[in-house]
């Protein structure tokens, strides 16, 4: 068993999970095309909830501060964005591509600008009076949370809106007789290169390199004469930016949503951060990744089972590691 | 224990409002008060049974929703299965507790041993499985539109609980002896036992050990007691009762479905009743339950009011729209949960101090 183990460690340990999952999906599903379709489904998914979740985590893992209001910052990003490409969409409809790809830039800008205010604003405002006790964030998070949504159901209404995508990513690429949505590889090459530079900016930078000593020991850091509250500031600004930017690509990937967006997407961004283990932006996307696979998969499987599994996944992993897959602290 | 002016100012404002409550039938004589007094009762046990879990032992749960639905769902599936007879009740009502007992262990021991923050999360995601779960089943739950059923036919208004000589329902202070004033009677009568069950038990030493772990878990730990076994109990206590509540609310309603049992929104609601009525005070839960109900019921009147008379001033007829109380409501719990983290009654209790 051991000897296992670590020839398992040696080739990756828990990073093989997505893995193993996608190669047992294989074996149940059977038609290859059928699964390089969900595979490429799930990676996307997990990549945009990465997006979603990072944040969070690092705020958390930094702060020992939970923001329940975190998912306000998906819905905020995606109806942003959302209202922006609905501006602009005579450059989505034009037939030349710089166009195109400067109305999405735009929206997406729109959509990060927005985060960075909204989380401005929350820690300043909501989160900072209450450091230290989780009782009170709890509460004071989850009404922040109700207002956002009511702000949001005030400002663009009930009804699903609809978002327009830029006529470049429609469509899809067929390979023999797999077909494989051009937004979704878009997404997916979107989540990596933020992971990154997410890993650039934590590992080979001072400002990162502060970040990690923060959350492993935060008083440790203070104690040398660092200001972590300031760079707590900056990290909870940049998890909300990241999160209006997961919204608002999740936007262009339903092209439907409803204001109930965010609080549907909230559980999912949980599961995952529990799963990943807090404060590790590598543990969320295998945990984001594993999540989104397992979504598309169990969804083609047995569609009504696709919730609950995600339930289940996060069962299993905290029976077998407390901590999740990969805290930063252990 | 010294008793405040203010302790007894509660007490004589939650004991106006059991008496209030009592006569309901006859002081409100329309249905709508009816229905308000009737879900008052049952959102006082739920509230109050959350307040153990959240301001007894300081454990944020995000699952009592799903009890309350569990024991809503248990008597409405017999009631519709086995017909509306008293043994329905009893089989969905005692189905729906042991589902609750074994969900509230299971959740418990797998994850009261960590982290505040995780339990929160952990059981907001229970509670949402739940949900869907229960959307999804419809040939149990009915799905999206719930179930609707008889209940017992002592409960149903055509029920004539007196008659007279010439055979017509007795009318007492002008209210008609009937189905419907039994079964409001009921909902008030289980609600009032399992309230004072729940005040004896915070009186008790146990509530005192709740206490101590809320205040320092470590401490408590250290003088022998064993937290963790002591927060599963009270976590199992809460989930049973709220479970009851559930099979109170599915009895009185005739109807079960997500909206009224099981959505997050009722959560929220349970959230804003404990905390405005104040954590930690079993009579807090009282003065939440009846402001929030009220409210719900009757604050979208005023704020229709409010909208037309701003309908020319911008954004503001917007806020102002009475689908849009729940905005002004969220401010307010920031606010109390900022400057009154003791909430209504906890506030005041503090008021007065006898020497």
């Amino acid at each position: 068993m051991k000897a296992i183990t670590d020839i398992l460690g040696r080739y990756g340990g828990v990073n093989l999970l997505p893995v193993a999952v996608a190669v047992l999906a294989f074996l149940v599903i059977g038609a290859p095309s059928s699964w390089v379709t969900l595979t490429v489904a799930g990676l996307a998914m997990g990549m945009m909830i990465f997006l979603m979740a990072s944040g969070l985590s690092l705020i958390f893992g930094l702060m020992d501060v939970m923001n329940f209001g975190h998912s306000a910052f998906v819905s905020f990003g995606a109806f942003v964005a959302a209202s922006t490409l609905a501006a602009l969409s005579g450059w989505l409809g034009a037939d030349n591509i710089a166009l195109n790809i400067l109305a999405l830039v735009l929206a997406m800008a729109a959509a990060i600008v927005a985060g960075l205010a909204g989380g401005w604003f929350f820690e300043a405002v909501i989160i900072k009076p209450v450091y230290k006790d989780h009782l009170r964030q709890i509460l004071i998070t989850m009404g922040a949370l109700i207002v956002a949504e009511q702000i949001i159901l005030a400002v663009w209404g009930g009804t699903p809106t609809a978002v327009p995508r830029p006529a470049f990513l429609e469509g899809a690429w067929i390979i023999g007789d797999v077909s494989i949505e051009i937004y979704r590889i878009f997404a997916f090459a979107l989540g990596l290169s933020v992971y990154i530079a997410l890993g650039m900016v934590l590992g080979y930078t001072r400002v990162g390199l502060l970040i990690r000593a923060g959350v492993e020991n935060r008083e440790m850091v203070e104690s040398l004469g660092f200001r972590i509250d300031r760079l707590f500031i900056a990290v909870f600004m940049l998890g909300s930016g990241l999160a209006a930017l997961g919204g608002a690509m999740w936007a262009g990937y339903q092209t439907l949503i409803s204001p109930s967006l965010g609080a549907e997407m909230m559980i999912v961004v949980f599961i995952v951060v529990i799963v990943g283990g807090l404060g590790s932006i590598h543990g969320t996307l295998l945990a984001a990744i594993l999540v989104g696979l397992l979504n598309n998969y169990v969804g083609y499987l047995e569609p009504k089972m696709a919730l609950v599994s995600n339930m289940i996944l996060m069962m299993v992993i905290l029976l077998w590691r407390p901590n999740g897959l990969n805290p930063a602290i252990k | 224990m010294t008793q405040t002016k203010g302790t007894l100012f509660v007490k004589y404002v939650v004991l106006a409002i059991a008496t209030a409550l009592l006569f309901a039938p006859f002081l409100f004589q329309d249905v709508r008060a009816l229905e308000v007094a009737a879900r008052i009762c049952v959102f006082i046990v739920l509230v109050a049974s959350y307040d153990l879990l959240i301001g007894y032992t300081g454990i944020v749960s995000f699952a009592h929703t799903m009890f309350f639905g569990i024991g809503a769902y248990g008597t409405a599936i017999a009631l519709k299965q086995l017909g509306n007879g008293w043994d329905a009740v009893l089989v969905g009502t005692l189905a729906g507790m042991a589902l609750s007992l074994v969900l509230a262990v299971a959740i418990g021991l797998l994850s009261l041993r960590v982290k505040a923050i995780f339990f929160a999360m952990i059981t907001l995601a229970a509670a949402s499985v739940a949900l869907v779960l229960a959307s999804q089943l419809n040939q149990i739950t009915g799905g999206e539109d719930g179930i609707t059923y008889r209940v017992p036919s002592l409960f149903s208004p055509a029920t004539k609980l007196m008659v007279d000589e010439a055979g017509k329902v007795v009318r007492l202070f002008d209210v008609k002896l009937n189905g419907k004033l039994a079964a409001y009677y009921f909902v008030f009568g289980t609600s009032l036992a399992l309230f004072v069950a729940m005040l004896r038990m915070v009186g008790s030493p146990l509530g005192t050990v709740l206490k101590a772990i809320r205040e320092n878990e470590a401490r408590a730990e250290a003088i022998g007691y064993r937290v963790v076994a002591y927060r599963t109990f009270v976590f199992c206590i809460s989930a049973l009762i709220a479970s009851l509540a559930g099979s109170i609310y599915a009895i009185w309603l005739k109807y079960t479905g997500p909206d009224t049992a099981l959505s997050f929104a009722i959560m929220i609601d349970i959230l804003l009743m404990v905390v405005i009525g104040g954590m930690g005070t079993m009579w807090g839960s009282v003065i939440g339950a009846v402001l929030m109900v009220l409210a719900q019921y009757y604050l979208r009147d005023l704020m229709q009011f409010a909208a037309d008379a701003t309908v020319n001033l911008p954004v503001l007829p917007q806020l102002l729209n009475p689908d849009r109380w729940l905005f002004w409501l969220g401010i307010i719990f920031i606010l109390l949960v900022y400057f009154f983290p003791r909430g209504i009654a906890g506030t005041i209790m503090q008021k007065g101090i006898v020497k």
